[in-house]
């Protein structure tokens, strides 16, 4: 078991070196930060010198190392744009991200979890084909799409909700939430909403399979024999036996989530990871594009390797192979 | 139908709990958060521009766009004629209490001037400065420089005990990693104050009730949110969320002002949009480079068809251009504006009789994310030049990209906005652009060219400083760089701001900068 998990960590090191090594290439070719920062007035040596001082000139192996280096004891350095410390300046959006996920989560479980058992235990009725209807265009309308369309219907036909921001705020220590003010919540729905369009499609469409199996079981056909009330047998004895997927899913999904809230964050101004990168591409802030990338990749190994140790430790099959697998390669 | 009244009255209310119920709070919808707090801290016009309302400088413009002073109140050049002395504006405070006396401008004039200050260029003339009492402040220039006053519109003015007292009286370097104070407060004498700011949600400016002017404006506060997605802030502006943007979305226009709330503030910027030549050996391809030919450049200059890039692409917004600057622009006169005619089989000769091969290829290079609608005109001027048997390779790509390529000649056509700021004044793209690349000067000069007479005129004006002696050496540049076509002007660019119907005045100024000092709004105060 040891032998396997040190194998994981290095896989993951190893992971986290290649996506370093990437970003860092694709900042190469990605343009030159100091014809953004400069105004239209700087010399052409004001330029060449202020190139020289954030060690755009050094050799390409020189800036890795150093970026590595850097990276590796957490000092990301300070954006070129805002002037400001990068870790602090991801510490102070992450929250922002963080809420925006965890809420779109639980939409897409509330949601996806009923829905995926009414399609599955009543496959023929309307409901159920209206909710099959519902999750194609879930999966095919994309989030941007999404999002605007709930502007125009819930903030300017409407009026009920904000179309962008995130409310008031309360600190705790340094986590802001918006969670605590009735601003914060309202201005938390629309972009909830839209970012766990697809996550609800998906959550639906596993519970339904899932469900789907579990219900020709034997199990529930003897529960069925006894007499156990309908509901009682499909909510409480076959969902139970769907969820163990659904929480690996949702797991997993959490990386994707964060990811892919970029697009929504954009729509709805929403003040996290996402707008700062964004913002970060516009103007060649390599240091703040650097650390978001580490930062997200960060989180998708981190998770990924969780679930593998996990997997491993439940079915000591999965330890054994991967271990001989990956020992025979070397 | 009354429920959503009520429900909009009580987003209404509770959007306003925040803050006294009178009050006259513009809600200002940005296209992009600023910065930082600190003006000095990334050459971003628009950061400098929103900072104005907390920072002034020593001269300022006026609703016409004419200097007139503000903390300083008059102004001499000495006997040696590269000294300037100015007299200060007393009994003004800073935001802290502090007095503005000589003291703070030196100290703020050596922070923009430090070498890592990315906008020491915006001072290129200064040499040193220094109080001769607490009211009067002599700068000194490397030579007779008539711009000095241009340049300080947009030097912002800090308080030299506050900057002692957070360590900030350089500015941050992002070489060595550090941070600043005033990357997070702001102390200036303007007739805003910063009360908070959550980077890329809110940045809350009130009104600062001790300035030292008389305010034209009546606002009590300025809720300051980006709001970067262009259809994100139009159904902003539609569910009045915001009260102004200072970018409305020229493909949203007919909508916004078909709403009853909403009112366009439409007019023509002062940038001027313009294609030029690489004068270098070679074109990118490696083939020899007709461009230095005059008669070349003609035949191109001949075969757009400016009418109707204005008509179809411009959507009729725009303002034609023959000159290299905009009509407001000291230096313009009327006879630099005067047009071509499309002329494409007189074009297609010149071509011929300069002995340009048929299919002729070079790169055009444009960007995605620069001037309105610029992806359309470039295919269109693409597809004219096509028309006289040409072939050009057309590569647009965002600004981070093409920058690069640009400044190291590493593409052949280009295009170039120019709006002469923060001078407004036709030195600017005179010095920046047309005159010879050789240290301050031809920064712009992408296409490697050098008319040593040009240079001549452009050094004279740079260092005469009679106005109307300099702006006649200026129009003769101007009409030298006409007559050479060292580049083709193409047109004024629109611009647009939204109003909701609860702001009474709003100010357009051809610079794009929004001045709120000046903006009214409907209540009472």
């Amino acid at each position: 078991m040891i032998a396997f998990l040190l194998k994981r960590i290095a896989n993951a090191a190893f992971v986290m070196l290649a996506v370093a090594l990437l970003a860092f290439v694709i900042f190469r070719f990605f343009g030159d930060p100091v014809e953004m920062m400069v105004n239209e007035q700087a010399t052409l040596a004001d330029r060449v010198e202020l190139r020289e001082r954030l060690g755009l000139n050094d050799s390409f192996i020189t800036q890795y190392t150093r970026f590595v280096t850097d990276t590796v004891q957490g000092d990301f350095g300070i954006s070129y744009r805002n002037q400001q410390d990068v870790m602090v300046l991801i510490k102070e959006r992450f929250p922002a991200t963080f809420e925006l996920v965890l809420v779109a989560t639980v939409i897409s479980l509330v949601v996806g979890i009923p829905a995926g058992v009414i399609t599955a235990v009543y496959r023929e009725s309307r409901l159920a084909n209206i909710l099959q209807l519902g999750s194609i265009i879930g999966v095919s309308l994309p989030s941007f799409v999404v999002g605007i369309l709930l502007i125009l219907a819930f903030s300017v036909s409407l009026g009920w909700l904000p179309a962008f921001g995130r409310g008031e705020t309360v600190d705790i220590g340094w986590w802001s939430t918006g969670l605590l003010t009735p601003s914060g919540r309202a201005a938390l729905m629309l972009p909830a909403i839209s970012l766990s369009t697809f996550q609800v499609t998906l959550v639906m469409r596993l519970v339904r399979a899932e469900m789907l199996e579990t219900l020709r079981a034997d199990y529930i056909k003897f529960a069925r024999a006894r007499g156990v009330p309908a509901a009682r047998v499909h909510w409480r004895h076959a969902l139970r036996n769907c969820l163990m997927p659904v929480i690996t899913l949702t797991g997993m999904q959490i990386g994707n989530l964060i990811a892919f809230a970029l697009v929504t964050e954009t729509v709805f101004q929403w003040p996290g990871m996402g707008m700062l990168f964004i913002q970060a591409v516009t103007f060649v802030d390599i240091p703040v594009m650097a650390a978001y990338l580490m930062i997200v990749s960060l989180i998708f190994v981190v998770l990924n390797t969780l679930v593998d140790i996990t997997y491993a430790w439940v079915d000591p099959r999965l330890r054994d192979d991967t271990a001989s697998a990956g020992g025979s390669n070397g | 139908m009354t429920l959503r009244h009520l429900l909009i009255a009580t987003a209404a209310v509770a959007s306003l709990a925040g803050a006294a119920q009178a009050e006259n709070v513009l809600k200002w919808g940005a296209n992009r958060d600023i910065g930082s707090l600190d003006p000095y801290s990334f050459g971003d016009s628009f950061t400098i521009n929103v900072l104005n309302h907390v920072y002034e400088g020593l001269v300022r413009y006026n609703k016409d766009l004419e200097i007139e002073p503000a903390l300083a109140e008059s102004w001499q050049v000495l006997d040696d004629q590269i000294t300037w002395r100015f007299k200060l504006r007393q009994g003004v405070t800073f935001h802290n209490g502090n007095p503005f006396t000589a003291d703070d401008v030196v100290a703020s004039l050596t922070r923009v001037s430090d070498d890592t200050s990315p906008l020491k260029g915006n001072l290129p003339a200064y040499v040193t400065s220094k109080a001769v009492d607490d009211y009067t402040v002599d700068i000194t220039l490397n030579g007779t420089y008539p711009l000095l006053l241009n340049d300080l519109t947009n030097i912002h003015i800090f308080d030299k005990e506050w900057m002692t007292e957070h360590d900030a009286l350089m500015p941050t370097d992002v070489g060595a990693g550090t941070e600043g104070y005033a990357t997070y407060h702001a102390n200036g004498t303007g007739p805003f104050i910063v009360e908070s700011r959550q980077p890329d949600a809110k940045t809350v400016f009130v009104a600062n009730k001790d300035w030292w002017d008389e305010p034209q404006h009546n606002l009590d506060r300025i809720e300051f949110t980006p709001v970067s997605s262009a259809a994100t802030r139009v159904a902003a502006l539609l569910s009045g969320e915001i009260s102004f943007t200072e970018d409305a979305p020229v493909q949203d226009l007919p909508r916004l002002a078909a709403a009853p709330n909403i009112e366009v503030l439409e007019g023509v910027d002062l940038r001027t949009v313009m294609v030029g030549f690489p004068f270098r050996d070679t074109l990118t391809t490696g083939e020899p480079n007709p461009f230095t030919d005059k008669n070349v450049r003609e035949a191109l200059y001949k075969a757009i068809d400016l009418d109707l890039i204005h008509q179809k692409v411009m959507r009729g917004k725009s303002r034609i251009a023959g000159a290299t600057v905009a009509p407001p622009i000291p230096g313009y006169v009327e006879a630099l504006d005067e047009l071509p005619d499309y002329d494409p089989d007189a074009a297609k000769t010149l071509l011929a009789d300069a002995g340009v091969p048929e299919g002729l290829e070079f790169e055009f290079n444009c960007l995605s994310d620069g001037l309105v609608n610029e992806e359309q005109f470039c295919q269109a001027i693409a597809s004219m030049w096509s028309r006289i048997g040409l072939s050009p390779k057309l590569d647009v790509a965002p600004r981070a990209v093409q920058s690069p390529k640009r400044t190291n000649g590493k593409t052949d056509l280009y295009t170039l906005g120019w709006a002469t700021l923060p001078l407004l004044d036709s030195y600017s793209p005179l010095l920046q652009i047309f005159h010879t690349k050789d240290g301050n000067a031809g920064v712009f000069n992408w296409g490697g060219w050098s008319f040593p007479e040009l240079d001549a005129l452009i050094d004279a004006a740079g260092s005469e400083l009679d106005l109307d002696a300099r702006l006649a050496l200026q129009t003769k540049a101007l009409q030298m760089v006409k007559d050479e076509i060292i580049m083709i002007p193409l047109h004024q660019q629109p611009m647009a701001w939204a109003i909701t119907d609860d702001v009474a005045e709003m100010p357009l100024f051809p610079d794009a900068k929004p001045r709120l000092w000046f903006a009214r709004m409907d209540g009472e105060s």
